[in-house]
């Protein structure tokens, strides 16, 4: 406890919803000065930079709706991480997991002809399931034999990785493709339709908003969710309350992993419309999530508006490249500001800053 | 050398823990710092020994003023401390742990050279300790007794006792009791924590009452008594006598039968314990920590696998069945460690109250749960268990220790379940919540609820027991009618000593 003139700051056990707020912001402000720092090296001015930026992303006609485009799989990997970290499942492998499901989306894509919209529905179960596969993994090693499910999670990213580069370097590699590592195109029965004039597939976006309020349903008002709940805040009363661990977890993962799937899907059956390599796929769309989720502080909703956020962090990209001539891969240092400053905060949120009057005459048990 | 405290105080964010205590302690003293859990002891002596630092007070040591700002500070000055849970390292032996942080010894080897100093002290004040037996093989009393050497060893001239006799058989309360009065001799000053009347009047020269962070009296033990020190502590007159109704007890509720379990380590934990309970009755486990009590608890709830043996509620054979399913038996769990297991600290009052029931109806609806029936419940709840909360969608860290028992009590009795484990339902809690949780015990007992009562006060047990039984290293040392026990008799039980 210290004071600082006629405040005084102390420890509380639960943070204020304003107060996350309050630090979520600063945590974004701190890693924008940091950044600032990287625009200087580069010499631009950062003020200039951050006008750019902002407002050709926000005015450009071509660059706004790239925002929502990059807000897609942003939300559906997002969501999915805020329920399983609600249940304390540190599942850092929606990269893999968006990845299995775009393979799992391709191979029905290429190998399975069916009618016009059964296509796409199939595309999306397959992408789905394939996702749930690469996430049960851990959650099984996690709950049987207590791996660490951070590293798990992690390592399957690559294994995912690797896989995809083998297949269109080597069995599914295009017959169309020449020299290039990508499979055949899709049939068209497996394209998404945009939004004219734009990169938007509307029917993934539907379905992460769709997500979103069915999870923040899911967790707020069903069993499995109180059970998901329970299980994260205290695995020893869930124990105690006869909650099954492994089912639940397998929930949360189901769930997680399954989104992640479904943003592989939207991927490639929206914009690439065939299996390409796995960098060109997803921009880091798993592991920037995981700061979607974080933000969001557990609240499917609240992802809906982090993921917006992130979604036109990567938007920026393009307009960086373009103006400022700086290379895209600067939104990675801007995430990892982000993320950095943004774990950093976590201690500050169980601290109050309180206004105290020269004479403190509270008193109390203890 | 004398000790004083003055005018300390402390205050944690919404709590004064300590206002203005002063405290003086003298050479050849022992000093009874007497208290409710929550009263102020630890936090003052704290302190004391520089874990943290008073927000204004002074202490002086032979006159002068001090500032201790870690317990090295304290070492150095000659103050030492024997935790309430001991800070030993369980794989080193005693020796190694002694000379753990003693800066006088030599680079190499410095557990052997320690030994013998360890031999001569051990026998000047009567605590028998092998210098090269591990910790992990130690009793609790030993492992006291090594704490209080280290201590002593480090040059302590003021030891603090932390509920010292929390974790002693009577009889081994005796010989600690020996041990205080040869330092007494020795000029060592004791501060001696406790909020057990009897100890305080049979070893205290002074005693210090303590109430909600006050010093409520100093005064000397000898013409004190148990009443007038109760009043003091409690700030009212505490009634020492429960009402229990004679009851006849029914059939079988909860048949134990040769139960044999492991502990966490994969040790034997219980061997081969039969026990039963009747309905209508209340049968206490005694038993120092550690004899098994948990497991027992463990198993009977269905937390915990038997290795073999039997369990039947009602005669159902409960011994292969999940937690849930023997809740659904109708066995209730009353658990040890209410904040960590017993709720969700997080979660809404509401929440916690239907934490083994949110799955069926009134409160669930298929997978949905029904918020509304939820929040009557709890409403009625707090009525009815006289739950001191805000409301029901307050987190239930925010309610008092009591309040959080009253609730998990209520969650628990409101199954009406035919068998109730309850696991040292009134540890840390007030006069008054025990005295609320006693009487709720005692009425399930009356309308034919077979209760086992674990607990490490041997004046509950003696309260509400029908019957005691006795843990020992596993197994059953004795089963003994409530109205034919007392300390004396459960103590050697409690040792070992079959009856």
């Amino acid at each position: 406890m210290r004071r600082f003139g006629p405040f005084q700051i102390e420890p509380t056990p639960s943070p204020a919803k304003g107060w996350m707020l309050v630090v979520s912001l600063a945590a974004v402000l701190c890693a924008f000065v940091a950044a600032a720092a990287i625009f200087w090296a580069f010499g631009i001015n950062p003020l200039k930079a951050y006008t750019v930026i902002f407002v050709g992303t926000l005015t450009d006609r071509r660059a706004t709706p790239e925002i929502l485009r990059q807000t897609i799989p942003l939300l559906l990997c997002g969501v999915g991480l805020v329920v399983a970290f609600r249940a304390q499942f540190w599942n850092i492998g929606a990269e893999g997991q968006l990845l299995a499901g775009a393979v799992g989306g391709t191979a029905v894509a290429l190998f399975v002809p069916l009618p016009a919209p059964w296509h796409l529905v199939t595309m999306f179960l397959a992408g789905c399931a394939a996702g749930i596969l690469w996430g049960l993994l851990p959650a099984f090693l996690r709950i049987k034999l207590d791996v660490n499910d951070v590293i798990t999670t992690l390592m399957m990213n690559y294994i995912a990785l690797f896989f995809v580069e083998w297949l269109v370097h080597g069995p599914w590699k295009g017959q169309t493709a020449r020299g290039f590592a990508y499979t055949d195109t899709f049939p068209a029965t497996a394209w998404l339709a945009l939004v004219p004039g734009t990169r938007i597939h509307w029917a993934t976006l539907a379905l992460g908003l769709g997500l979103a309020f069915s999870l923040a349903f899911f967790l707020a008002r069903t069993r499995l969710g109180f059970e998901i709940r329970v299980l994260g805040e205290n695995p020893r009363a869930a124990r105690y309350a006869g909650i099954d661990p492994l089912k639940t977890i397998v929930v949360a993962m189901v769930v997680s992993a399954g989104a992640a799937g479904l943003a592989g899907v939207g991927e490639v059956a929206g914009i690439h419309h065939k299996l390409l390599a796995p960098e060109q796929i997803s921009l880091g769309y798993g592991y920037a999530a995981i700061i979607v989720a974080w933000l969001a502080r557990g609240s499917p909703l609240a992802a809906v508006l982090t993921a917006l956020f992130l979604g036109l962090i990567f938007s920026s990209g393009d307009v960086m490249k373009v103006a400022l001539q700086m290379p895209f891969r600067v939104t990675d240092v801007f995430n990892g500001l982000i993320l950095f400053f943004l774990i950093g905060s976590e201690r500050l949120l169980y601290y109050q800053v309180r206004w105290v009057s020269a004479k403190t005459g509270r008193s109390g048990g203890r | 050398m004398t000790l004083a405290l003055h005018h300390i105080t402390k205050t944690f964010p919404g709590v004064v823990a300590n206002h203005e205590v002063t405290l003086d302690v003298q050479a050849g003293e022992v000093h009874a710092l007497l208290g409710e859990n929550g009263a102020g002891k630890t936090t003052l002596m704290s302190a004391l020994y520089g874990i943290h630092q008073p927000d204004s007070g002074e202490i002086r040591l032979d006159g002068r003023a001090v500032r201790i700002r870690s317990p090295r500070d304290a070492i150095a000055l000659g103050i030492g401390m024997v935790p309430q849970h001991f800070l030993l390292v369980r794989r080193h032996s005693v020796a190694e742990n002694i000379a753990l942080g003693l800066t006088d010894g030599p680079f190499f080897f410095p557990a052997r050279a320690i030994e013998s100093r360890i031999i001569d002290y051990a026998s000047r004040y009567g605590l028998g300790v092998d210098p090269r037996a591990h910790i992990w093989q130690l009793s609790p009393s030993e492992q006291q007794r090594v704490e209080i050497v280290r201590a002593l060893i480090r040059g302590a001239r003021i030891l603090i006792l932390d509920e010292p006799t929390s974790v002693l058989t009577p009889q081994e309360t005796r010989g600690l009791f020996e041990i205080i009065r040869r330092m007494k001799e020795d000029g060592c000053a004791v501060i001696f924590i406790s909020h057990k009347l009897d100890e305080v009047t049979a070893i205290a020269d002074r005693v210090t009452v303590l109430r909600r962070g006050r010093v409520v009296a100093t005064l000397p033990a000898a013409g004190t008594d148990k009443r007038a020190l109760a009043r003091m502590m409690v700030g009212r007159d505490v009634e020492f006598r429960l009402r229990k109704e004679p009851r006849l007890p029914e059939a079988d509720g909860l048949e134990i039968d040769r139960l044999v379990a492991r502990n966490g380590r994969g040790l034997p934990a219980l061997r081969g314990i039969s026990l039963s309970v009747h309905r209508g009755e209340i049968v206490g486990i005694a038993g120092v920590a550690g004899n098994g009590q948990r497991e027992l608890v463990e198993v009977v709830t269905g937390l915990r696998a038997a290795a073999s043996g039997r369990i039947r509620v009602l005669d159902r054979d409960t011994t292969r069945l999940s937690a849930r399913a023997v809740h659904e038996a109708g066995v209730a769990h009353i658990p040890e460690d209410r904040m960590h297991v017993g709720i969700v600290p997080t979660m809404s009052v509401a929440e916690n109250l239907v934490l083994k029931r949110y799955r069926y109806p009134p409160f669930a609806h298929g997978p949905i749960m029904d918020r509304a029936a939820i929040d009557r419940f709890a409403r009625q709840m707090i009525a009815e268990y006289e739950i001191a909360t805000p409301g029901t969608a307050t987190p239930i860290r925010l309610l008092s220790g009591g309040n959080i028992q009253r609730l998990i009590l209520g969650r628990e009795l409101s199954a009406h379940p035919t068998v109730i484990v309850a696991a040292h339902p009134t540890s840390g809690l007030d006069v008054s919540a025990t005295e609320h949780i006693h009487t709720l015990l005692l009425r399930r007992r009356q309308e034919g609820a077979a209760i086992l009562l674990v607990s490490e006060d041997l004046d509950e047990l003696l309260a509400l027991s029908d019957r005691i039984a006795v843990l020992f290293a596993g197994e059953i040392a004795g089963v003994v009618p409530a109205a034919e026990a007392d300390h004396e008799r459960l103590g050697l039980m409690m040792a070992g000593q079959r009856r």
